[in-house]
């Protein structure tokens, strides 16, 4: 299985979750963001965390109009996966592979810390190695992380399922407790948390680990069946 | 030709910087202010001569990038 993980200028997780696909199983090609296509064959898209662009204008919202982020919402239309963690989420939802929007943490304050999650869908080859209902730590570390969409968007996602993970004990503001959320077809995943610091032991925590194994099982059982 | 945009978070999306910015106005006594909401100014130079025209390519950029029209709403004046 091939993924891909894009790097913006002021991304900085970018490596983290390269380490975190690898571990799984993963062939990982770094992708510059100035590139106009991907590489050939790939099975899946990392947008990583970071400051792309400073945060300027909005929280990825540069990003999401760069060159390599058409070809990102090309793969997703054609039926890609698409991981995108924190700044990853924000340009995601910019690019609008994904609903709603991400504005500034309720309390104003940048928040770095190991929290509880909720796994509220475990339909998708991310959350499938995971139970309804389990309770995960997985570090956040965002001050634009406050999800939030129109009250039929939100209902929708509910009714879907496509809403992946919740926080435990809301530390944005986010509506509806989201944590992260799917696209229509589940191959598209966004979440503020990030899963890639919580894949080894030496993190501290593992419970970010099964997703990673989980989505590669998933693609890799999918290609070989295919 | 200048024109200024100015974003807005839309009515009925929390604004905690505009909140913040409340409490402290009311901190120093201006007990009158009953909301604040803050956004963004943004002016662009513009070779366009033609002021209808700018407006709509204007209008053109704050859909794509300048606004994020989920959240935001967006003001354009012709100077």
């Amino acid at each position: 299985m091939k993924v891909g993980i894009v790097v913006f200028p002021g991304s900085n997780c970018d490596r983290d979750l390269a380490v975190a696909f690898q571990a799984a199983g993963a062939d990982v090609t770094m992708i510059w963001h100035k590139d106009t296509s991907l590489p050939k064959g790939l099975d899946m898209i990392g947008v990583p965390g970071g400051f792309s662009f400073g945060d300027y204008l909005r929280c990825g919202a540069i990003a999401a109009q760069s060159p390599i982020c058409r070809a990102v919402v090309d793969h997703a239309n054609a039926g890609g996966y698409v991981l995108g963690v924190c700044n990853g989420f924000q340009i995601l939802t910019e690019t609008g592979l994904l609903p709603g929007a991400l504005l500034r943490n309720a309390n104003l304050k940048y928040i770095c810390k190991t929290i509880p999650l909720t796994v509220q869908n475990t339909d998708s080859a991310y959350t499938a190695g995971y139970e309804t209902g389990q309770q995960l730590m997985i570090p956040i570390a965002h001050h634009d992380g406050n999800y939030t969409a129109d009250a039929d968007t939100v209902s929708q996602l509910k009714d879907q399922g496509r809403v992946a993970f919740t926080y435990s004990d809301n530390p944005n503001g986010s509506v509806g407790d989201i944590a992260g959320i799917l696209s229509e077809n589940r191959r598209v995943l966004g979440m503020m948390p990030h899963p890639e610091r919580a894949a080894d032991a030496a993190h501290g925590g593992t419970d970010g680990q099964a997703m990673f194994k989980s989505v590669v099982g998933a693609v890799f059982g999918a290609l070989q069946d295919a | 030709m200048k024109a200024r945009v100015t974003v807005m978070l839309k009515n009925g999306v929390l604004d905690p910087q505009g909140k913040a910015v409340h409490h402290a106005l009311a901190g120093l006594g201006f007990d009158s202010v009953d909301g604040v909401r803050q956004g963004k100014v943004i002016e662009l130079d513009l070779s366009e001569t033609d002021a209808a025209a700018a407006e709509k390519s204007v209008g053109e950029m704050c859909e794509k990038l300048l606004a994020n029209t989920v959240i935001e709403s967006y003001k354009i004046e012709i100077l």
